[in-house]
């Protein structure tokens, strides 16, 4: 038994940087690397992927990340482990086993499912958000349960190389190596706190090395360009030191990891993971030396008894349409292609949202600032039942060439169907994970 | 002197559905009583009375140190069906950040 792991994160959302896990896995001394890729969102679109084609329903950029990092965890012997498999993790296995044939490698890959529980549900369970059955927010497309770490513990008792999941709790990523590499016990409320801390630390990568973080002037960012991700090194008594590879940009300071410890927490003595309720109002950090900053404290409470479940449903459509106005009176002018657009669309349209874009578009407000500005930029968007009917939000707001004030360009136009996201509970002994092992 | 929270703390947002999850850091653990005192619930449901509509909720972390405020009803429905241009409300932390208080530095 080890008495001190290494565990990098190489990504935290589906569309990260490639290059830092490459940088990780190459040079960062890893035991583990983690790879968190997936969002309330996205496992709802994989799902619809998953349904147009059986063969897909994985994050999209697995080939890519794959092909370059197969080789790089093969020589420096680091597993990995990730929710690549987004709603489809057996499709996902198969196609890393597939690219590492092609490349000559050996490699065993765990799929890790059971999350997918939409046929446990009958659509009259309560939606969290709204207290309403699920079933009145529109026809349920899927429904994903949050696996903690004990769903990854039969993976990482395989020889598998690379663990690879659907809907895992982003901390449990980190949690389960942790487990598996020191025999905690899932009931031990103050390591597997602890553990937990690190999850969240570590799940958004970037995030804690100075990424999401710069302000010039007020908070700088040593070569921002090169920013590298985050490792931590994690000892038997649960202590972390958190890290990056020297060399590469971005930093490590009690600032950037304190933003990361309170990201997306609501109560901070109670943050809801399957494998605990953690507390990180005992959490003590320390700076031990440049870009190193030292964890400590993390504690918990038994975990609940019901695991959170993610149902996407069928939303419509968002039909978009954006044009720019310059100069004198520019805002005035946006303003009346605005309101004329408002005028043409009210009949058609029950929720129409106008915004000038360079005044109060972002923030919904200016508080009282009111430069005149140079240029604006009028967006206006609508919700649909159908593409055709939101189609008609660019079509107007296209037709302001010849039909508006003066001086409009740039016309753009969208139309994006939208997958909305509820949650709801269910017992956690209704949930049955299972691995699977594929062999290239 | 009136000063913005913007030049003694920095803050990052967060979403959870239709609910904004703002972190307020000082940059020098001495002004974390003065946060304490001034960044009230209702002082800050007041500042953003034009994006938070439901109930703010205030959290002291003394051990960092930092506030935390957990805002309802914010984000216009959420990250996936919102018609708002930052969908996710990940440009409020600066929002937070133009508050004005009043200080003794």
């Amino acid at each position: 038994m080890k008495h001190k792991i290494r565990i990098g994160c190489g990504a935290g959302f589906s569309g990260d940087r490639l290059e830092p896990a490459l940088i990780l896995a190459e040079k960062g001394d890893l035991d583990y690397l983690v790879l968190e890729c997936l969002a309330e969102r996205t496992i709802a679109l994989a799902q619809k992927r998953k349904l147009q084609d059986a063969t897909k329903g994985y994050d999209p950029l697995l080939e890519r990340r794959m092909h370059s990092l197969l080789p790089l965890i093969r020589k420096n012997n680091i597993r990995l482990i990730t929710n690549m498999g987004a709603a489809n993790p057996v499709a996902a296995a198969e196609t890393i086993c597939q690219i590492a044939r092609q490349l000559h490698l050996d490699i065993i890959v765990a799929a890790v499912t059971g999350d997918d529980v939409l046929p446990l549900l009958s659509g009259t369970e309560n939606s969290i958000e709204t207290g309403e059955p699920l079933h009145t927010s529109g026809k349920l497309i899927s429904a994903n349960a949050y696996l903690g770490a004990d769903a990854l513990l039969p993976a990482l008792a395989t020889d598998a190389h690379i663990i690879i999941t659907g809907r895992v709790a982003d901390p449990s990523l980190f949690v389960a190596p942790l487990v598996h590499s020191f025999g905690w016990s899932l009931d031990d409320t103050e390591r597997i706190g602890q553990a937990t801390v690190i999850g969240h630390l570590m799940e958004c990568a970037g995030q804690l090395t100075g990424g999401y973080f710069a302000d010039p002037g007020k908070k700088d960012i040593p070569d921002f360009a090169n920013l590298g991700h985050p490792f931590v090194d994690v000892w038997e008594d649960g202590t972390a030191i958190f890290s990056k590879v020297p060399g590469t940009g971005g930093t490590i300071t009690l600032a950037t990891v304190k933003e990361q410890l309170l990201y997306e927490v609501m109560d901070p003595s109670q943050y809801f993971t399957p494998d605990l309720v953690a507390d990180f109002t005992g959490v003590h950090l320390t700076q031990t030396g440049t870009n190193q900053i030292q964890v400590v404290g993390g504690k918990g409470q038994q975990k609940p008894e019901t695991l959170k479940v993610s149902v996407g449903y069928a939303a419509g459509f968002i039909g978009e349409g954006e044009i720019s106005y310059a100069g004198s009176n520019a805002l005035q002018r946006a303003q009346l292609a605005g309101e004329t657009i408002r005028q043409r669309l009210s009949s058609s349209f029950s929720d129409i949202r106008i915004d000038y874009i360079g005044s109060t578009s972002v923030h919904r407000t200016s508080f009282g600032h009111h430069p005149e500005p140079y240029e604006i930029r009028l967006r206006v968007a609508a919700k649909a039942s159908t593409s055709t009917q939101a189609a008609l939000v660019g079509e107007e707001v296209e037709a302001l060439y010849t039909n508006g004030p003066a001086g409009g360009g740039g016309a753009r136009k969208y139309i994006h169907e939208v997958v909305g996201i509820v949650s709801t509970l269910i017992p956690r002994t209704q949930v049955q994970s299972t691995i699977s092992l594929y062999q290239a | 002197m009136k000063i913005k929270l913007y030049d003694i703390a920095h803050s990052r947002a967060g979403d959870k559905g239709n609910t904004l999850t703002l972190s307020l850091i000082p940059y020098k653990s001495e002004y974390y009583p003065i946060l304490c005192n001034q960044v009230t619930v209702d002082s800050v449901k007041q500042h953003l009375k034009d994006i938070v509509s439901g109930e703010i909720i205030r959290y002291e972390l003394p051990n960092l140190p930092a506030l935390h405020f957990v805002c309802k009803q914010a984000l216009l429905g959420g990250v996936t069906t919102s018609l708002a241009v930052d969908t996710h409300g990940k440009s409020l932390s600066f929002a937070l950040l133009e508050m004005e208080i009043e200080v003794n530095l």
